[in-house]
């Protein structure tokens, strides 16, 4: 234990870190998800049950597009999956017994498995002090962040004169230009961009999301070759 | 009251979805073919959302402030701008070009 101490602390003040620039976003979460038409109990119930950003601003924008509530469940669950995917990782790194399993579960986001997996691979209790300073600091300045926000919102009235449409469209953009780095995901991106486009007139409200994610996963199944490098270059960075 | 009932099951089935991960035996996830395809399913949902949320009016496409938007976040994200400020030139942005009579 003592030779990782100092591993032990840098990591704790990285995963603070990260968590004070991600609560910040949580402001303009709070705010987007009022302009969408929720309140704000709603709001911060996403916050503290959901906790996971992208799943959370596919739920309110599918809600404010005018979608039925199924669909932005089914768009907010699929952009959820990739934690289960983190959670796997987590799992052999943490080891939770019991009640720490869904505590865990709960912190498993982009931003906590980021952190752990910036720690050396041979400092285990320096990721494991990455992975719960990440998950609990962003889960404290997501919560806060989020019903500032929406209390924010509420004051501010119409959310066009705001340009809040245009931040929300600015948010899922900065989602996902991290995620373009390699050909085949800026491939993808066109596919999904070309599929919501053309099913945008055709079908209702947050159908062309799923439809979108549908013919992705179709694309990507057939898409995939064997390198046996891909899995790790596509989990080692989720943020 | 149903948009709270949609609140609570999209919650939980996140939470579920998570969970998942620590108590799917590790050979069903592990898979690198089912990992890319979910890498790639996150992006193509964020991609569509992209679409969706710049052009669609209800069942419309429409260009307005929000293309303007769209733009200015592209670039601020080239120059490797954080989120948060991507957000806000975001409505900056599109709420200067309704103020100045446009979308």
């Amino acid at each position: 234990m003592s030779r990782s101490a100092p591993g032990v602390r840098s990591a704790v003040r990285q995963g603070v870190s990260v968590g004070l620039a991600t609560g910040a976003y949580g402001i303009s979460f709070g705010a987007l998800s009022v302009a969408a038409g929720l309140d704000v109990w709603q709001t911060c119930v996403l916050s503290l049950l959901m906790f996971t950003g992208g799943s959370q601003f596919a739920f309110i924008g599918v809600i404010g597009a005018g979608g039925a509530g199924a669909a932005a469940t089914a768009t907010a669950a699929l952009l959820g999956v990739r934690n289960s995917l983190y959670g796997l990782q987590m799992a052999s790194l943490l080891r939770p017994r019991g009640r720490w399993k869904p505590a865990a579960a709960h912190l498993t986001i982009d931003e906590s498995t980021a952190v752990a997996l910036a720690q050396p691979a041979d400092d285990l209790p320096a990721r494991r002090a990455g992975f719960w300073a990440a998950g609990l600091a962003v889960f404290s300045f997501w919560n806060l962040a989020t019903l500032g926000g929406a209390l924010l919102g509420d004051v501010l009235g119409d959310p066009a004169r705001w340009g809040l449409d245009g931040a929300a469209a600015a948010a899922f953009l900065a989602l996902l230009w991290p995620r373009l780095a390699r050909r085949q995901a800026q491939a993808i991106g066109v596919v999904a961009a070309l599929v919501a486009a053309i099913t945008i007139p055709l079908v209702p409200a947050g159908i062309p999301v799923l439809a979108a994610a549908a013919v992705t996963a179709v694309v990507a199944w057939f898409q995939y070759r064997e390198p046996p490098h891909v899995r790790a270059d596509e989990q080692e960075a989720p943020a | 009251m149903s948009l709270w009932l949609w609140v609570l099951v999209a919650a939980l089935a996140c939470l579920a979805i998570k969970l998942a991960g620590y108590l799917v035996p590790t050979e069903v996830l592990d898979n690198p073919r089912v990992s890319h395809t979910a890498a790639m399913v996150t992006c193509g949902l964020l991609a569509a959302l992209v679409v969706s949320q710049t052009f669609a009016s209800g069942s419309a496409l429409v260009v307005d402030a929000r293309l303007v938007a769209i733009a200015v976040a592209a670039l601020a994200l080239l120059l490797r701008a954080p989120f948060i400020v991507v957000v806000v030139l975001g409505a900056v942005s599109a709420a200067l070009v309704r103020a100045l009579g446009w979308g």
